[in-house]
């Protein structure tokens, strides 16, 4: 039988957001679903390296220098006061023994959750594959995307 | 012969006994049965929920004090 699949566009690159789609992911693949994640525009600072700059062109270098990728360093949707409301967040989850976006990841992985990275933020915004943490799955656009959405039986867009 | 194997979730929050409990199923051999410690409330209807999506048999559930022990038998890979 085949397993059953989740897919999830993951757009934003807020913290909240993006821990509810890993707990979601996580879950699922726990669940036995197979699951990919698709990252997308602000979504990709998540599976970005915490890198001062990089893009080709002077506006995508000022873009993603302000823009600066990286799992351990996203802001939150709501309260973010230039960064502590995230440190604020962090420290009470770590007291709650919540795992951070990072280790998230790592489980994720573990359990065999698939990383989609759109291929058109990708370009627009001058990135290159070294940009990225190692292990996407596929670089691809909506199209692939789409392929696998329809033939799941759950699909978020976060 | 069966084997009850612990796994300690105590402190730990939605959705992390429910991903730990998948990852020590796979170490159990068929038959064996998994005894999950845990104090997160949500567990009494996630573990349900997980036994049903993964065809496991959820064997029952003991409270006592805000502890949980859940216990859960791999019925198949």
């Amino acid at each position: 039988m085949d397993k059953e699949k989740m897919t999830i566009a993951l757009f934003s690159g807020d913290l909240d957001k993006v821990l509810a789609a890993f707990f979601l992911a996580t879950t699922a693949a726990s669940m036995g679903m197979e699951v990919k994640m698709f990252f997308t525009f602000w979504g990709l600072n998540v599976v970005r390296k915490p890198k001062l700059t990089s893009g080709k062109t002077f506006l995508q270098r000022m873009m993603n220098c302000l823009n600066r990728g990286g799992a351990g360093r996203l802001p939150l949707s709501k309260y973010n006061f230039l960064g502590l409301g995230p440190l604020m967040m962090k420290t009470m989850m770590k007291q709650s023994r919540v795992p951070d976006v990072p280790e998230l990841i790592q489980t994720a992985r573990e359990l065999g959750v698939k990383f989609l990275v759109c291929t058109t933020t990708f370009a627009f915004m001058g990135f290159q594959k070294d940009d990225f943490i190692d292990g996407i799955d596929e670089y691809c656009g909506a199209a692939a995307f789409l392929g696998d959405a329809r033939e799941s039986r759950v699909s978020y867009f976060i | 012969m069966t084997a009850i194997v612990q796994l300690d979730c105590f402190g730990l929050l939605c959705p992390m006994p429910i991903v730990q409990t998948a990852k020590k199923m796979k170490e159990l051999k068929i038959g064996d049965i998994l005894e999950v410690k845990a104090t997160d409330e949500g567990i009494k209807t996630d573990m349900p929920a997980w036994c049903k999506a993964t065809g496991q048999e959820f064997v029952g559930i003991e409270e006592e004090n805000g502890e949980y022990r859940v216990f859960v038998k791999k019925v198949r890979e």
